[in-house]
């Protein structure tokens, strides 16, 4: 069981906990190495909270490597984390992330606040430089509900860590021009939450259409974009069924342009 | 030159022992109940902020009386661990068994090492999957474990809040009939204690993958009235 000296006792810290315990792993890789990647997330506000949505797809060069994979996560109560980049460093650091601010909270018996947990993701994203800087670039995109001032908030990241918060929405990763060319046009101030997810929808439908390394609805399998609120109520995910419909709406209108 | 006096190790023991218990018997006590659906944990604590009994991981919740500072570094170093774990292996291998050996491995280490016992008494418990997956462990400030079945005491005037438990308990309550009789329990005959003066959480199955809850004043006056 770790006791730490006072003076060395990491607090509720639990990366920091990992490196005193000789866990951490080295983020130096050697070499350019090809991994696969995962690609379009978007995140915008409506009347009650954020709307988080993001494909399903990761790619390896021009191969799809994965049909199903979850980007738009869960991070606490009242918090999402998605994200585009190298697949592999990018699921570690969310459950890094996770696993830091449930630690936090049962450590210190209160959970941080919404700026403070964005501000332990910059800081993950910066330690994550020296792997970036040889193409494992992670680029996470942070929203939640902010207990404290009863609003929703976004926050984008560079790959130095650097935080931004934004009042609209956010785009991230391949798609994200087309993802974000489309939800900026959409937008309005105070939407509901249909009109916020059928937006969401949308821009994940033509970021698909535009850009081959982001997965579309695939009705086939079964295997739809992961879209999720987050609201005074907390994380809610919003489930395939009630995706489905809002997909073929999108369809049926195409065919008839 | 100054000759040492011999103190037998008996004695030395003995002393230890004497003087963690009169600590401990200062404190107030808490009383660990099994439900039909959890464990359900009540504690005479007048601090709204200074907690006895807490969250340590998904199924596993953390139980001390004593000397606050002493169980406190106890629970933060089990949650430490249990993250540990549940981060290099899998969420599902953090269990409370081999936390509560760790615990007793400290809590002996210091008894017989350290000029002072630490001046606690813990509680370990996880709730299963299942009712009959319920496990309690009850730690001593000298490493002693010892594992407990439907209820749990721990702190001064055990004995007695022990028997008024036992003879109250039936298999299967609810967690309002858990939580009056852990009241009733530590309150005693000649005693009524106020919602303000109780602290009380309960693992609970079935609540998603975090089973730790606290019930707060409102629900406890509720749970009483």
């Amino acid at each position: 069981m770790p006791f730490f000296e006072p003076s060395h006792d990491p607090g509720s810290n639990f990366p920091e906990l990992l490196r005193r315990m000789g866990l951490s792993a080295d983020p130096s890789v050697a070499g350019m190495v090809d991994v696969p990647h995962a690609t379009t997330c978007v995140a915008l506000r409506y009347a009650d909270g954020v709307v988080m949505a993001g494909d399903r797809r990761a790619t390896s060069g021009n191969l799809i490597s994965h049909r199903s994979m979850e980007k738009v996560v869960q991070a606490d109560r009242y918090s999402g984390v998605a994200i585009a980049g190298a697949a592999g460093p990018a699921m570690e650091m969310i459950r890094l992330f996770q696993l830091q601010l449930e630690h936090y909270e049962k450590v210190e018996g209160a959970t941080l606040s919404l700026e403070g947990k964005a501000n332990q993701l910059s800081m993950m994203v910066r330690s994550n430089l020296p792997a970036a800087m040889q193409g494992m670039v992670v680029v996470p995109l942070f929203a939640g509900w902010d207990e404290r001032r009863e609003v929703g908030r976004l926050f984008a990241y560079d790959v130095t860590g650097g935080r931004y918060e934004e009042r609209e929405y956010i785009a991230t990763g391949s798609g994200s021009l087309h993802a974000g060319t489309v939800i900026k046009v959409g937008f309005r101030t105070g939407m509901s939450r249909d009109d916020a997810i059928d937006l969401a929808v949308r821009s994940l439908w033509e970021a698909a259409d535009a850009d081959s390394a982001t997965g579309g609805p695939d009705a086939l399998r079964g295997i739809y974009p992961i879209v999720a609120t987050v609201t005074a109520d907390g994380w809610t995910p919003v489930d395939d069924g009630d995706l489905a419909p809002r997909f073929a709406t999108i369809a049926a209108e195409v065919r008839t342009r | 030159m100054s000759m040492p006096f011999y103190v037998a190790p008996e004695q030395v023991m003995k002393d230890r022992a004497d003087y963690a218990r009169k600590g401990i018997a200062r404190g107030r006590a808490l009383v660990a109940i099994r439900y039909a659906e959890g464990i359900a944990i009540v504690a005479e604590n007048p601090s709204e902020t200074l907690r006895k009994v807490s969250e340590i991981y998904d199924r596993i919740a953390f139980a001390g009386v004593g000397k606050y500072n002493e169980f406190d570094q106890l629970r933060v170093a089990g949650i430490r661990a249990a993250d540990l774990k549940g981060f290099q292996y899998s969420r599902d291998d953090v269990d409370a068994r081999s936390l509560a050996n760790q615990y007793a491995q400290i809590l002996g280490n210091i008894f017989t090492h350290e000029m002072k016992p630490m001046e606690v008494e813990i509680l370990v418990a996880e709730v299963g999957m299942e009712s009959d997956r319920d496990q309690m462990f009850h730690i001593l400030y000298d490493g002693t474990v010892v594992d407990q079945r439907d209820v749990a005491v721990l702190g001064g005037d055990a004995d007695a809040i022990g028997e008024r438990l036992r003879d109250g308990y039936e298999p299967g309550l609810g967690l309002a009939a858990a939580v009056k009789l852990g009241v009733s329990a530590l309150a005693g005959p000649d005693r009524e204690l106020p919602t303000t003066e109780l602290e009380v959480a309960a693992l609970a199955r079935g609540l998603g993958r975090r089973c730790f809850h606290r019930v707060n004043d409102l629900g406890v006056a509720e749970i009483l009235s």
